[in-house]
This record gives C-alpha cells, sequence and structure tokens, in this order.
C-alpha cells in the first residue's frame, strides 16, 4: 500500500514534470531578470548622456546639432516608460527598441565628432566619461545578447509540443525579441539631418 | 507554422551556430593563471606572474587571469572576451570577484575585463586608466612582460583595499552541514524504507546511496563528504532491512538501479579533479575596458 502510494506520487511528479511546467516558470523567470539587466544598462547610458554633453559641450559648440540631437535622443528614449511588461507587447517593445536605437546612433556620431576636437582629449573628465560610455555599451551588447538567448529559450518551450499545450492552459506566450534586420536599420545613420553634403541626397530620401 | 518549418527553423538556425561557432576563434582550456597562446612570455615570465597571481588569490580569493592569444577575428576583442570569462568562470561563486587580462598580439589590442562584483572596486574609468597608462605604453615598446605585470600590481593594489569575503581553505564543509546531519540522516532512514520496497533491497540501498550523495554534494561542493554519504547511506540501505524480504520481485529494478548510481559517481569523480587551476564560478557582465597600442 505504502510503496503503491510512493509509486503514485512519482509518477504524478513525473506526468507534472513532463508537461513541462516547471521548464516555463524557469525560463520565464530568467527572460525577466535579463530583461531587467537590458533595462538597468540603458537607463545607466541615459544617465551617462547629460553628464557627456555637459564636459563636451564647451569644446565642440560648433557642432551644435549633433548636441541637440543627442539630448533629444536622450529625451525621447526615456520618455518611453521601460516597464518589465514591455516585453509582452509588440508595439512599445518596437517604439522602445527605436528609440534606443536612435539614442544608439546619436551617441556615436557625436564621438565620432569629438575626434576632430584635439583639446577635448586633454580634459581628465572627457577621457573618464568616455570610457565610462564605452563599457555601458558594451554591457548593453552583453544584456541584449543573454537577453536573446533566454528569450529564445523560452519561446522553444511555448511553442514546442507537447509544452505549448501547457502554456495555453496557463496564459504563456511568446516574448519580444530584438531583432537583427531592425537593429541594422536603426543603426544606419538617418541621411537627413547632419550629412555633410546635402546637394548629394535625392530629394526623395530627404523626405524620410 | 506548421510544426515541420519550426523544426527545420530550428535545425538550419542551430546549423548557422555550429558554421558560427567554427569561424570564432575557440576559447582555450583553463589550466593556469596565465595562458600565453603566442609564445610572448618566456617560462620564467610566466613563472613569475603565475606565483603573484596564486598568491594574491591564496590571500585575497580573487582571481585574476591572463591570456595572451594571436588574434580575436572575426570577433572584437570585447566579444571574445566575455565568451572566455563566461568559459573560464573566473572568480568565487556568489562573489564574482574575477579579473580576466586579455591580450590579442596581431590585432595590438587589450581588454581588462571585470567580474560583476569588482565593478564597483575596479570601474571602467580605473581599467581605462591602467589600459591606457601602464599597458598600451610598454606594450608599443614590445615590453609585453612589464606591461602585464605592472598591471597586475594596480589591479592587486585596487582590490587590495577592498572588503571582500575572506578565502575558504579548501573543501572544508560549510558551518550548516552540521545541522543538516540529522535532517540527512532521517531523510536516509525514510526513503531507504521506500526506496527497498519499490526496487528491492541491493536497488533501493542504491538509489538512497545516490540521492544521499547528490544532497551532500549540493549542500557541501565537497565531492570527499559526498561520496562518504553516498556509501553510509549505501550500507544503511543494505543492511538496515535486508532481511524484511520485500526485494524479490523487484531483482531486475535493482540491477538497473545499481548501474544508475555507479554512472552517477563516476561522472561526478570525473568533473571533480580535472585540471589544475580553474574558476570557481564567478559571473561577468561586459564591464572593464579596452585599449589599442
Amino acid at each position: 500500500m505504502y510503496a503503491l502510494r510512493a509509486l503514485a506520487l512519482v509518477m504524478c511528479s513525473a506526468v507534472f514534470g513532463g508537461c513541462g511546467y516547471n521548464t516555463l516558470q524557469q525560463q520565464d523567470e530568467q527572460v525577466k531578470s535579463a530583461w531587467s539587466e537590458v533595462l538597468n544598462q540603458y537607463q545607466r547610458r541615459a544617465d551617462l548622456v547629460p553628464n557627456l554633453v555637459n564636459t563636451v559641450k564647451g569644446a565642440v559648440a560648433a557642432e551644435k546639432d549633433i548636441l541637440d540631437s543627442v539630448v533629444e535622443a536622450r529625451a525621447r528614449a526615456t520618455s518611453i516608460q521601460a516597464t518589465p511588461e514591455l516585453i509582452e507587447n509588440p508595439q512599445a517593445f518596437k517604439q522602445w527598441q527605436a528609440a534606443q536605437g536612435e539614442l544608439s546612433s546619436a551617441l556615436s556620431r557625436l564621438m565620432v565628432v569629438v575626434e576632430r576636437y584635439p583639446d577635448l582629449k586633454s580634459i581628465s573628465g572627457f577621457n573618464d566619461l568616455r570610457a565610462q560610455l564605452e563599457g555601458t555599451e558594451n554591457r548593453i551588447a552583453v544584456a541584449r545578447k543573454r537577453y536573446i538567448d533566454a528569450v529564445q529559450n523560452y519561446n522553444v518551450t511555448v511553442r514546442s509540443f507537447p509544452t505549448n499545450l501547457t502554456a495555453k492552459v496557463f496564459g504563456y506566450t511568446e516574448k519580444q525579441n530584438f531583432s537583427v534586420e531592425n537593429e541594422a536599420e536603426i543603426s544606419k545613420p538617418p541621411a537627413v539631418d547632419f550629412s555633410e553634403a546635402p546637394a548629394q541626397t535625392p530629394p526623395a530620401e530627404t523626405a524620410g | 507554422m506548421s510544426r515541420f518549418s519550426v523544426w527545420s527553423l530550428g535545425s538550419s538556425l542551430s546549423l548557422l551556430l555550429c558554421v558560427c561557432a567554427f569561424a570564432q576563434v575557440a576559447v582555450p582550456p583553463l589550466r593556469a593563471p596565465v595562458t600565453d597562446l603566442t609564445q610572448t612570455l618566456t617560462a620564467g615570465e610566466i613563472a613569475a606572474l603565475e606565483a603573484r597571481l596564486r598568491e594574491f588569490e591564496e590571500r585575497k580569493g580573487s582571481q585574476i587571469a591572463i591570456l595572451l592569444v594571436p588574434t580575436t577575428e572575426p570577433e572584437t576583442i570585447e566579444q571574445y572576451a566575455i565568451r572566455v570569462a563566461e568559459a573560464w568562470q573566473l572568480g568565487r561563486r556568489g562573489v564574482d570577484d574575477g579579473v580576466l587580462l586579455l591580450v590579442a598580439k596581431e590585432d595590438r589590442a587589450v581588454r581588462i575585463e571585470v567580474g560583476y562584483g569588482l565593478e564597483g572596486a575596479l570601474p571602467d574609468v580605473l581599467a581605462n586608466r591602467i589600459t591606457d597608462q601602464v599597458i598600451v605604453p610598454r606594450f608599443q615598446q614590445g615590453d609585453y612582460f612589464g606591461g602585464l605585470s605592472q598591471a597586475v600590481e594596480r589591479i592587486v593594489a585596487v582590490l587590495e583595499g577592498e572588503p571582500l569575503p575572506e578565502p575558504e581553505p579548501d573543501a572544508v564543509p560549510s558551518e550548516g552541514f552540521g545541522s543538516l546531519l540529522p535532517i540527512l540522516f532521517m531523510l536516509v532512514v525514510l526513503g531507504s524504507g521506500v526506496a527497498r520496497s519499490l526496487f528491492g533491497s541491493f536497488g533501493g540501498a542504491s538509489v538512497t546511496a545516490a540521492v544521499a550523495g547528490v544532497l551532500a554534494w549540493l549542500l557541501t561542493h565537497a565531492l570527499s563528504i559526498a561520496i562518504g554519504a553516498g556509501v553510509i547511506a549505501f550500507l544503511f540501505g543494505l543492511f538496515s532491512g535486508g532481511m524484511g524480504g520485500g526485494g524479490r520481485g523487484w531483482s531486475n529494478r535493482g540491477r538497473w538501479g545499481g548501474g544508475w548510481s555507479g554512472g552517477w559517481g563516476g561522472g561526478l569523480r570525473g568533473g571533480g579533479l580535472g585540471g589544475g587551476w580553474s574558476g570557481v564560478g564567478g559571473t561577468f557582465g561586459g564591464g572593464g575596458a579596452s585599449g589599442r597600442w
């Protein structure tokens, strides 16, 4: 009798484990923690930007356009509430990603421009800020990669049989991932604002 | 989307991953604090660096490793560094106090990769100063040993002032284990009864031994204790109620149980005693700084 009951218990837990409920829980948590790390690092970058702009402002006053674009892109990126729920909502996720991508490209243009100002490098604060910015960009890259891996694992579980049934019962849906095509499009600097020779760009493109 | 297309997508993705993995520079196995794949340092220089790093680890607990590779192409040095750091797991689990000093000689690039737990002590700004002011000028003159040893001294000096947990002596069981012993014993007593009625006397004892061994392993991280617990549990399970006579009908299962526990034990032992020096579970998040010369 005792043995039978124990056997039933073992089988029960095997069935329960086999349906992937625990796997779903675990991978869902992994996605969430990977996502908060991504948000964390993007926030860190947003916090660095005002410092950076203030430090270089005096030296590169001639590049007002680029400085403004950085400030604006930061404002837009931080205006989107970066909540954990963002990964459940494709629309909001796309918007948020686009805004962060804009900030990335504005920042990288600024860092290219400041190379032309050798006296900036003598300001020790600037070198430190640049190191911080580079470190943060690298952390973002790492956090994104880990998030992509976590979502990949999770989405495979949600879609494959028989765990997709469990996922459906408990309302687990696919999560949004960073898309590479989109990324390439975002990180391409826009053809409009700051191209050195506006005459060369055809009018059709300047409109976009 | 049909299941087949999902499947084929998955397999083509994994194929792609395999191809990528071939194109990347492989992460070398970690056997010692200094790994020189470029034959830049002499044996004496390597020994001097290793002595310093081992001494620091014994005293402070933090692990610093140096890796010299010819190139990291097609990856950037940052991408390669985080892969090495993830594979090597420098630093202690939970403390995450590892540092990787990576040199890509032909790329003329160097990177200090800092573990999570040291990002406060060795922030990007400091790491950047060490690469810019200590390493790069010496590397430009071809003084690789000087650059590395000075960088190590600077990193050690920074970490010296950091309040980190004391290094633990090897393989001493954690404090909590003593208080958990009675519970483990109770589990063995109860569990061996159940297991015996399910798997027979030999099989039941094997299963109990395996479970007890794994539990002890998880609780203490000490292999000797895990094996000891397994052996004791096995003997207990075999002899405590052997005359009960429940085991006859399940003898086949018994043999299966024995084989399984044997395989587990062998696997554990094989994993436990490999290599001379290795990371202890530290994690990295991409902190640090790179420099070029």
